[in-house]
C-alpha cells in the first residue's frame, strides 16, 4: 500500500511542480470523490435504496447526513450517487471524444465538401442550447443510464468536432506535415502519427472541462426525470425529490447533493485549467 | 544526361479577398509566383536558383516535389512528365526526389524522437521493418554528425540546436537513397559558424549518392561556393542562366550585375557596382515588358513594352535581356 503510494507520488512529482494551486486543488477535489463513491460499500453500512430509518430525520451520529422522505440514509445515497454520476458523465465524455476527434480530423484534413457537410450538421447542432438537445433526445429514447449517456454524449460531439477542426486546419499546413508528404507518408500516417499527437494536450484539457459541464447538464437531465430512473441514485434526481420539502425546512435533503454537483463540477474545471496552464506553457517552452 | 527539365512552368496563386471585396469584385486576382520559367538540369550537377525573397525560387522547388499544383507547363523527371501525376503516381516518385526546408525549427514533428524521424521514410516506403530502420537511423545519424547515435535517436527535435536539427532533415531526406535533392535554402537560418559544416555535409552526400541538387538560395557568395551553373531569377521569370564562373565574371543583365555588387567582400574589387533603385514590384501586378525595367538604369522605352525572351550568349550563357551587358564588357 505504502510503497504503490510512493511509486505514484514519484511518477506524478515531476507533474506537480510545475502544477498550480488551481490544478493540484483541482485534482484533490477529483480524486477524493473518485475515491469515495469506489470505496462506497466500506464507508456505510446502509443500501441506498432501502429505507433504514425513519423518514425525514436531521444530520445525526448514525445518519450522517440525515434520511429523505422515504427513510433512506442519505449518505450512502450521496457516495453511491457519486458512482452514477461519474459513470454516467465519464462515459458520455469518452463517447463523444471518440466520435468528435475523428470526425473533426477528417473534415479539418480533406476540407472541401466533407468538411462543408460535417460543418454544417455540427453547427447546426452546436446552436441548441444545450440541455434542451439532451433533454429532446433523452425523452425521445426514454429514461434509463444508457439513454443519458448517449444524450449527453450527442451534445457534446460538435465541441469536439470544432476544436479539432481548427486545430488540425493549421497544423496541416504546418512544415512538418509537408515534409511527411514529401517522404511519401499516406494520409492515414500523416493524420495519426504527426497530426493527432499534436492535439492531445488540446484534446485533454477540453475532456476535463467538458467534464465539468456534463455533469451540469446530467444534473438537469436527472433533475427533470430523464435521466437513471429511481430509485437509483443520483444527485439531481435527489435533488429534484427533495425539493418539495426545503421549504418545510428540510435541508438537508437538497443542500448535499447540490453541494456535491457543485464541487465535482468545480473540482474538473480547476483540473481542466490548470492542465491548460501547463500544456500550453509547454507548448510554448519548445518553440 | 538530362535528370530535369522544367518548361514554361506556371504557379499563380488566387489573392485571398474579405466578403465585400468579393461582392464588389471585378476580376479575380492573381500573384504570379512562377510565370513560365524554363531549364534544364544535368545530372549530377548542382544547380543553384538565386534571388530575393518573394521571386519565386521557394514556389519553384515546392512545384518540383509536387507539394504544389502547378497551373501550367511541364516538369519533367527522368524522362516522366510528373507535372500533373496524383499522389499514387508520385509515391514511387517520392523516394528519388527529396527536398529540405529552410527551416529546421518547423520542419520536424515536435512530437517523435529523431530516430524516428530518420527512420519514418523507410517505414512508409516498407523498405524495412522496424528494426532495420532502426539499424539505417542510427547508421544515417553517425553519417550526419550526430554522435553517439544512440543518444541522439531517443532526443526530441527541441533539445536540438537549429544546426543538428538540419542535420537531422539531411538525414531524413538521404536515408531514401534519393537521386535529387531540392535544398530550400537549407543554411539561411543556420547560424554562420555552421554554414559551411552543413553545406560540407550536403557536398558529402552528393558524391555518396551521385545526387543532384537544386539550391535555392538568396546568396549569391554561397552558390557560387557549390554550384555548377547558376539561375537568377525575378518576378517569378528567369533572367539569366549560366555556368557559376560565366555568370559571376560576365554578368549579362543588370539585375545579376546589382546582385553581384551587393555581395560583400573582404577583397577591395575593381568591378565596378551597380545599384537599383527602388524595391522588387508587387507580384499581383508586374510590371508590364520586362519586370525590372522600373528599377533599371539602363532601361529605354522597348523595355516597358516588350518582354525580352531568354536569348543565347554562347559559353552556355543565357540571358533575358534587351539590352545585356555584353557591350559593356570591355
Amino acid at each position: 500500500m505504502n510503497i504503490g503510494f510512493e511509486l505514484i507520488r514519484k511518477m506524478l512529482a515531476p507533474w506537480l511542480k510545475e502544477a498550480s494551486l488551481m490544478l493540484k486543488l483541482g485534482l484533490a477535489i477529483v480524486i477524493t470523490i473518485i475515491a469515495l463513491s469506489i470505496t462506497a460499500p466500506l464507508l456505510t453500512q446502509y443500501s441506498p435504496i432501502i429505507k433504514v430509518g425513519d423518514a425525514l430525520r436531521p444530520p445525526s451520529t448514525k445518519h450522517l447526513m440525515g434520511t429523505n422522505n422515504l427513510g433512506y440514509d442519505m449518505f450512502s445515497r450521496i457516495l453511491y450517487g457519486g458512482r452514477t454520476v461519474l459513470t454516467v458523465v465519464v462515459s458520455a465524455t469518452l463517447l463523444s471524444m471518440c466520435i468528435g476527434v475523428p470526425l473533426g480530423l477528417i473534415s479539418g484534413y480533406y476540407g472541401r465538401i466533407v468538411d462543408r457537410i460535417f460543418s454544417i450538421i455540427m453547427d447546426s447542432m452546436y446552436a441548441f442550447p444545450s440541455l434542451i438537445l439532451a433533454l429532446a433526445i433523452a425523452a425521445v429514447l426514454g429514461p434509463s443510464m444508457v439513454n443519458a449517456i448517449i444524450a449527453i454524449a450527442v451534445v457534446y460531439i460538435p465541441t469536439y468536432f470544432r476544436m479539432v477542426r481548427g486545430q488540425t486546419l493549421s497544423i496541416k499546413s504546418l512544415l512538418y506535415v509537408e515534409a511527411a508528404k514529401a517522404i511519401g507518408a499516406r494520409d492515414l500516417r500523416i493524420i495519426i502519427k504527426h497530426i493527432l499527437p499534436n492535439l492531445l494536450p488540446t484534446i485533454i484539457v477540453v475532456f476535463t472541462m467538458n467534464i465539468a459541464d456534463a455533469i451540469l447538464t446530467e444534473a438537469g437531465l436527472s433533475f427533470l426525470g430523464f435521466s437513471v430512473p429511481p430509485p437509483t441514485p443520483d444527485w439531481g434526481a435527489d435533488l429534484r425529490a427533495g425539493h418539495e420539502y426545503l421549504l418545510a425546512g428540510y435541508w438537508w435533503l437538497v443542500a448535499f447533493p447540490g453541494f456535491m454537483i457543485m464541487l465535482l463540477a468545480a473540482g474538473f474545471a480547476l483540473v481542466g485549467e490548470g492542465l491548460n496552464d501547463i500544456l500550453s506553457l509547454r507548448g510554448a517552452e519548445k518553440r | 544526361m538530362i535528370e530535369l527539365e522544367i518548361i514554361d512552368l506556371k504557379k499563380y496563386f488566387p489573392v485571398q479577398k474579405s466578403f465585400l471585396e468579393r461582392l464588389l469584385a471585378r476580376e479575380k486576382q492573381f500573384i504570379k509566383a512562377v510565370d513560365g520559367i524554363s531549364f534544364k538540369m544535368f545530372s549530377r550537377q548542382v544547380f543553384s536558383l538565386v534571388g530575393e525573397s518573394g521571386c519565386g525560387k521557394t514556389t519553384t522547388g515546392r512545384l518540383i516535389v509536387r507539394l504544389e499544383k502547378p497551373d501550367a507547363g511541364k516538369i519533367v523527371f527522368e524522362g516522366s512528365d510528373i507535372t500533373f501525376a496524383d499522389e499514387k503516381q508520385l509515391r514511387p516518385l517520392r523516394r528519388k526526389i527529396q527536398i529540405i526546408f529552410q527551416d529546421p525549427y518547423a520542419s520536424l514533428n515536435p512530437r517523435m524522437r529523431i530516430g524516428e524521424i530518420i527512420a519514418e521514410p523507410l517505414i512508409v516506403h516498407s523498405i524495412a521493418d522496424k528494426k532495420e530502420a532502426k539499424e539505417e537511423a542510427l547508421k544515417m545519424l553517425e553519417n550526419v554528425g550526430l554522435t553517439p547515435p544512440h543518444m541522439f535517436y531517443r532526443l526530441f527535435p527541441h533539445q536540438l540546436s537549429g544546426g543538428q536539427r538540419q542535420r537531422v532533415a539531411i538525414a531524413r531526406a538521404m536515408i531514401l537513397k534519393p537521386k535529387f535533392i531540392v535544398a530550400d535554402e537549407p543554411v539561411s537560418m543556420i547560424d554562420v559558424s555552421l554554414r559551411a559544416a552543413i553545406l560540407k555535409l550536403l557536398m558529402k552526400f552528393k558524391t555518396l549518392y551521385n545526387l543532384s541538387i537544386l539550391f535555392i538560395t538568396h546568396d549569391l557568395a554561397v552558390a557560387r561556393l557549390i554550384s555548377d551553373t547558376i539561375a537568377v531569377m525575378y518576378l517569378g521569370k528567369i533572367v539569366e542562366i549560366a555556368p557559376t564562373e560565366e555568370l559571376i565574371d560576365n554578368p549579362l543583365h543588370p539585375y545579376t550585375k546589382a546582385l553581384l555588387s551587393s555581395v560583400p567582400s573582404l577583397i577591395r574589387r575593381k568591378r565596378e557596382k551597380l545599384v537599383l533603385k527602388g524595391e522588387i514590384a508587387n507580384p499581383i501586378n508586374p510590371p508590364s515588358g520586362c519586370r525590372l525595367h522600373p528599377r533599371c538604369p539602363y532601361a529605354e522605352s522597348i523595355c516597358s513594352r516588350e518582354e525580352p525572351k531568354l536569348i543565347f550568349y554562347g559559353n552556355n550563357h543565357y540571358v533575358a535581356c534587351h539590352f545585356p551587358l555584353v557591350n559593356r564588357r570591355y
